[in-house]
């Protein structure tokens, strides 16, 4: 079965023409890390000359008329956040995300290796437009490739016009939760990699006393194509409603797993039968591990956030993970959850307690012990902890396992009759930490 | 100013902080151990707890004020606090002196406990076990009643439930800090890197 | 303007005086975490969330004011 490893190969969607205005365009696998090949192709960006104060204002237009929306999971208009933060008092500093604290996601870790420039860049325009002084880029203490190739990246612009804002390298710890906004802002402020509770989200994070805007590093790669090309390049693709291009992620039962950048409403089925799938697609899994699942049904659903919200699936991280027909979608849910379960960042109640608890339900679920009750209990369980915890971490359990009912109602009730599938037993298509789960430990 | 009104005084309302304390540590330990039911419910008891301890205080601060009024001994006011400053049975009241150190250490960070860090708070609150033993010396100590046999009888009493409320409080925290990290499974990578905590 | 509770989740540690004192807008999930019930608190009942949020060990049980939802303007 094929997985995105660290070392993927980066494809680009014939559909999307290998044009310098991608992301990823015109790649055809040579590395454009270093900074003569990068500005070779993209030329230098439009840095703002010191004291231009038309300029903030200019680039936010910029980027609110592309329609920029975060590629980090939120899907949130980035103007928002550049505006909330150029309007914080006192001094500010800008976080760049290549946490990719989702095992089943490769493209933050893509862009840092191949693209390091161009995310740099980003970061450097965003820090200009919001008075920032400082930019931190934060990649997971165990991703050294993704690490060295952004260190050699900032060493080669360090110093020159192209870096007006030091640039710093940060290793937080590289657990699923410590990607979250509020956490890595908390780790970088002295404290755990914890997620924080945030009743109102009104107010911007602060490190120290220093208002700081979070980005994930896809974001940036686009904010950095639309100060270039404009906003009118980045809507020429993509539909209204979701425009420019993004990067997904596919892995499962494909033979071609890697990082794709594709245009928004282009449909999932293209995208899915792009990466060859290895056998009839049965589902997908949208989003990520707290994203959900979408039957085969739904294929031709263009990928967006609304249509996809209209099937029941979610953008989310760029996230798609083909299940085959002749596979177990109940297992793949039960080892997703018990997974899920071991990543909480262990402060709230109704998630520490609950996800190990659904995560049981499921489990025996896919063992096939009869329990006529198991349905409901799981159920209820999810509606517990959804919503209950100071981060979103239940919450995308929850419309996970919800999913996976929806879409496989049939096995899920001839599991809990005693009948698991055929299928209950065959290896994983998931990543290798979640796919060594076996039955016997849920 | 001297006289056996203080001295009768003084040994009444030790006593009395004995009691006192007793009821509150095991008032605490009830709420602690979230040993409560419908008919007893922590809120309740919670707030009997705090308003105990507030009357022990209030018995204990007695105590010391008719000790070192009484000029019969000389127990300087000093020596409240600062163990082995009296001249009077030095050892045993500065055994005392401990006790009220504890306790007042206890009063403040609980006066104060949404404003300090909560592992603060209980810490402190902890150390509040530790004050048993030097009041309990410093009553066997002092000596005046312990020779009569209700006043042995009470203090054996007070002694046997504020241990055997030590013994299940520790119990109970214990095990309970035991399940609730099991329950976050520990998965491997396969690279063999461990999975570290969230803690920088 | 109207009463709102909310639960900081991270600080509960499931005491449960909340629930003992609210049973009307209280209640606990299997392991004694408290769900509470969205929307204001009714007048009658905010003197006793008011000692909810008093006598929580942990402070978790807050009350805000918002702003109350005006049915069909705007």
């Amino acid at each position: 079965m094929a997985t995105a490893t660290t070392d993927s190969t980066i494809t680009t969607d014939r559909a999307v023409p290998g044009d310098r205005s991608t992301l990823l365009g015109g790649w055809r696998a040579r590395h454009r890390a270093d900074l003569a090949s990068h500005l070779a192709h993209h030329g230098a960006p439009p840095l703002p000359r010191p004291g231009d104060h038309a300029w903030p204002p200019r680039l936010a237009a910029a980027v609110e008329a592309s329609g920029l929306t975060g590629r980090g999971g939120a899907s949130f208009p980035s103007v928002t956040k550049l505006r909330l933060l150029a309007s914080a008092p006192g001094r500010r500093t800008v976080v760049v995300n290549g946490m990719e604290g989702e095992p089943a996601s490769a493209k933050d870790k893509t862009l840092l290796r191949c693209a390091p420039h161009l995310v740099l860049d980003g970061a450097e325009l965003a820090a200009c437009a919001v008075g920032a002084s400082r930019i931190v880029v934060c990649v997971a203490d165990g991703d050294h490739h993704s690490a060295d190739a952004v260190v050699r990246a900032v060493a080669e612009r360090a110093g020159t016009a192209l870096a007006p804002v030091t640039v710093e390298v940060k290793r937080p710890p590289g657990r699923y939760v410590a990607g979250e906004e509020s956490a890595l802002v908390s780790w970088l402020d002295g404290g755990p990699a914890a997620p924080g509770w945030r009743p109102d989200k009104g107010h911007s994070l602060t490190i120290g006393r220093r208002a700081t805007l979070v980005h994930n590093t896809e974001t940036l790669a686009h904010l950095a194509l639309v100060a270039r090309y404009g906003p009118e390049s980045f809507r020429s693709r993509g539909v209204p409603d979701a425009p420019g291009t993004t990067l997904v992620t596919v892995t499962g039962a494909v033979e071609h797993a890697g990082v794709y950048e594709v245009a928004m409403g282009r449909s999932l089925g293209d995208i899915v039968h792009g990466a060859r799938p290895t056998d009839e697609v049965a589902a997908v899994l949208t989003g990520g591990f707290g994203g959900s699942w979408v039957p085969a049904a739904a294929l031709a659903t263009p990928y967006a956030p609304g249509p996809l919200a209209a099937v029941g699936g979610v953008v989310g991280a760029g996230v798609l993970v083909v299940l085959a027909r002749r596979a177990c979608g109940i297992a793949e849910t039960a080892r997703v959850a018990r997974y899920m379960a071991g990543e909480s960042a262990g402060q709230c109640g109704p998630c520490v307690f609950g996800l190990p608890a659904v995560a049981d339900d499921l489990g025996q679920l896919w063992r096939g012990t009869v329990d006529g009750g198991v349905l409901a209990r799981l159920e209820a369980r999810l509606t517990a902890v959804d919503g209950r915890g100071a981060c979103r971490h239940p919450d995308g359990v929850a419309r996970m396992a919800r999913s996976a009912l929806r879409v496989f109602t049939a096995d899920a009730a001839a599991h809990a009759s005693g009948r698991p599938c055929a299928f209950a037993r065959q290896p994983s298509v998931l990543p290798a930490t979640v796919g060594a789960i076996k039955a016997g430990t849920t | 100013m001297s006289s056996p009104v203080l001295w009768y005084a003084t040994r009444a309302t030790g006593l009395m902080s004995l009691v006192l304390l007793t009821a509150t540590t095991l008032l605490g330990v009830i709420t602690a151990n979230r040993a409560t039911s419908a008919r007893w419910p922590g809120f309740s008891l919670q707030d009997l707890h705090r308003r105990l301890s507030v009357l022990a205080l209030a018995f204990l601060a007695g105590h010391i004020l008719t000790s070192v009024v009484d000029t019969y001994v000389n127990i300087g006011w000093t020596s409240i606090v600062v163990p082995l400053a009296s001249s009077y049975k030095r050892v045993w009241v500065a055994l005392g002196s401990i006790g009220i150190d504890l306790l007042l250490a206890v009063a403040v960070t609980s006066f104060l406990r949404h404003k300090i860090r909560a592992r603060t708070w209980r810490a402190v609150h902890w150390l509040a076990y530790l004050s048993w033993p030097a009041a309990l010396s410093h009553a066997f100590g002092m000596g005046t009643d312990m020779r009569q046999g209700w006043v042995i009888v009470l203090s054996a009493l007070c002694v046997a439930v504020v241990a055997g409320a030590g013994l299940w409080r520790l119990a109970v925290s214990t095990s309970r800090r035991r399940n609730a990290l099991t329950l976050i499974p520990v998965h491997h990578r396969p690279d063999g890197v461990p999975v570290k905590p969230l803690s920088a | 303007m109207s009463t709102v509770i909310k639960v900081n989740p991270v600080a509960c540690t499931a005491y449960g005086y909340c629930a003992e004192l609210l049973p009307e807008l209280v209640t606990l999930d299997e392991w004694g975490y408290p769900i509470v019930e969205r929307g204001a608190v009714p007048p009658h009942l905010v003197e006793l969330a008011r000692r909810a949020a008093k006598d929580c060990p942990r402070r978790a049980f807050l009350l805000r004011q918002a702003a109350t939802e005006v049915g069909s303007s705007t």
